[in-house]
């Protein structure tokens, strides 16, 4: 039988699909080097939209959102790493429950809700509990979208590895932190860091429901430049864009690269003495 | 003679399911104890039941007369060689080896020092510094071995530890296993299906199923003094005679063969009436005394033995086991054959 890719038009069809996904990418990064501020005349390699990123007008404005957008997605991240481990756990290790169908339903459901739908929810949630809108609630929001993000490469990290690890630790008299901590975890730590790397992807990215509950003044990376945006579209903006999708980009390679390293060899080289 | 390990009535339920019916088994200490049984016969939940990964329903285990049935895994001192090793695979064979001595709190030195001496024992000692994953099955078997008696347990618990293997390793490990049990005195509790391999190793055998220990003892109390019919069927091959029981006494029965030729034989039975009589293929011999007479079915060529499937007036099976001797003249299908019974050939099985 022939394969897929001897079908006609199997050719133009691939290539006009990439075009549409990549097209405008490829676009607003060869334009961040434009050296016109014109966003459609090319005007010769230059560097400048970059240099007025850092030390142009709105600098300040965008360091800002850079900061705020880092640091929420490293702890949204990191917390919701910790909450999807001991999640998956309970899943996956503490043996038939009852609810166990509704719990799995419960921490993927943010993954089927359309965002927009928990963006006004989570934002009448803060004002009826009266949480003023800025960091904090911008990070629990963060935090709790991140979870099933997290939770899956967690999950299918952990349903691979076999039971009888931690009962062998057991057996040669750890207890059930030592079992966990020198066993289990190096073994789940392949999906631990792909799912922490996923977060943080996640985290970074997201407008939607940031801009529904950070408040005004509080900006992120996201928010700043949609607001940036809608003053029309100047080439320093093509410059952001190049930079979190460069990051982007960084941070799904290594997810892929260290998952793939961990389901190749399961026995990753560690000492622990 | 010292009692190792001390089982009590123990019972094991899940739910509506119970898996142990009231086991009660005395291991000596320096034994190398087998239980036997098919898949779903309840020896490895008793194996977990000792190693501490399943809690007791109702019962008692008691370890050289410490009562250990509600301690945690990590506060037994037994440990496991695991069916698929479960050796981690992110540590060295070393730090495996060394891995249940670090626990219990043994200085670095110490504990590479005497795992090192494990790996010698095992024949390893050249891949200390490998990992698991770039070794063949066979030596991480033995690293599984030498991790689960590096910390000098009371006893050592084995769950089909050679079943992943290749025949001839296996055979191989079954001389090793039996040595290294004798080498360091060491009690072990050794779980499998495969009835070769409990003959070959075990001081005792306990046969399982159903739950229910059947029959605890030698090797050839098993085979040879089977008490019920699951023990005769599954220990080896055996035929099985429905026989009319006439009388027993003092472990004897007196009972009358298919086709009206009365004997007396050993007896599991106390009741008379139908029963079972269990004869081995290879008790059976050729004879002109005959205690029965059979037709010749088939004849097979096993190598070293023939193999004769006839039945007998009536229409039971029976087969017997001829040693392929250059004097051995195989009788021909459809030629009628008559059978002597050995004294001890026979035995009258309970059911």
């Amino acid at each position: 039988m022939k394969g897929v890719r001897y079908y006609p038009g199997f050719l133009p069809l691939t290539i006009l699909c990439l075009v549409v996904l990549y097209a405008p990418l490829a676009v607003v990064a060869v334009y961040s080097f434009n050296g016109s501020a014109s966003i459609t005349e090319w005007g010769g390699f230059s560097l400048r939209w970059y240099t007025d990123v850092f030390t142009g007008p709105e600098a300040v404005r965008f360091g800002q959102a850079a900061w705020n957008s880092l640091t929420i997605a490293l702890i949204a991240a990191t917390t919701a790493t910790v909450i999807a481990t001991a999640a998956a756990l309970a899943m996956l290790r503490a043996g038939p429950f009852r609810g166990r169908q509704a719990s799995f339903a419960l921490i993927n459901l943010p993954l089927m809700v359309p965002e927009i739908v928990i963006a006004v929810a989570t934002l009448i949630f803060f004002s009826t509990i009266g949480l003023t809108t800025g960091y904090l609630t911008i990070l629990l929001a963060h935090i709790t979208f991140c979870i099933p993000f997290a939770y899956l490469p967690i999950a299918a990290r952990l349903e691979g590895v076999e039971g009888t690890y931690e009962q062998a630790a057991r057996d040669l008299y750890a207890t059930r932190a030592q079992a966990f901590r020198l066993i289990l975890l190096p073994l789940l730590m392949p999906g631990v860091i792909s799912g922490w790397l996923l977060a943080f992807i996640i985290s970074l990215d997201d407008f939607i429901i940031t801009n529904f509950v950070k408040g005004a003044g509080m900006e992120t990376l996201p928010t700043a430049i949609f607001g940036s945006v809608k003053q029309g579209i100047k080439p320093n903006i093509m410059a952001i864009s190049t930079l979190m999708l460069l990051v982007s980009v960084l941070f799904v390679t290594a997810a892929y690269l260290i998952n793939r390293k961990g389901r190749q060899a399961p026995a990753t080289p560690g000492k622990t003495t | 003679m010292s009692i190792a390990v001390d089982i009590r009535d123990a019972v094991k339920s899940y739910g509506p399911v119970t898996a142990l019916h009231g086991v009660s088994l005395a291991i000596a200490d320096n034994e190398f104890f087998t239980l036997l049984g098919p898949s779903g016969c309840g020896k490895t939940t008793l194996l977990r039941l000792i190693a501490g990964f399943e809690t007791i329903t109702s019962g008692e285990i008691r370890l050289f007369g410490q009562d250990i049935a509600r301690l945690e895994p990590n506060h037994r001192p037994v440990n496991t060689v695991f069916q698929n090793y479960a050796l981690f695979p992110h540590l060295t064979v070393l730090e495996n080896v060394a891995f249940g001595l670090k626990m219990q709190g043994v200085d670095a030195a110490t504990r590479h020092a005497r795992a090192g001496k494990m790996l010698e024992m095992v024949h390893l000692s050249q891949f200390a510094d490998r990992m698991p994953a770039q070794l063949s099955g066979g030596q991480q078997q033995r690293v599984a071995l030498a991790r689960a008696l590096a910390p000098a347990p009371k006893v050592l618990l084995l769950d089909e530890p050679l079943s992943a293997l290749d025949l001839k390793l296996r055979q191989a490990m079954r001389v090793e296993l039996k040595q290294l049990q004798e080498d360091t005195g060491i009690t072990f509790v050794f779980v499998t299906h495969d009835q070769e391999e409990a003959l070959t190793m075990s001081d005792r055998i306990a046969v399982m199923s159903n739950g229910r220990v059947q029959q605890t003892g030698t090797a050839r109390d098993i085979y040879e003094a089977p008490v019920n019919r699951f023990v005769a069927d599954f220990i080896g091959e055996t035929n099985l005679l429905q026989v009319d029981v006439d009388s027993v006494s003092e472990g004897r029965a007196t009972l009358t063969l298919p086709g009206g030729h009365r004997i007396t034989c050993p007896s599991a039975s106390t009741t008379t009436g139908k029963h079972h009589l269990s004869i081995r293929p290879e008790r059976l011999t050729i004879s002109p005394e005959a205690d029965l007479t059979a037709t010749v079915d088939r004849v097979v060529y096993l190598g070293t033995d023939l193999q004769v499937i006839a039945h007998l007036e009536g229409g039971q099976p029976i087969t017997l086991r001829l040693q392929n001797a250059a004097r051995t003249t195989p009788p021909d299908p459809g030629q009628r054959i008559g059978l002597h019974l050995e004294e001890g050939a026979a035995r009258l099985l309970a059911d």
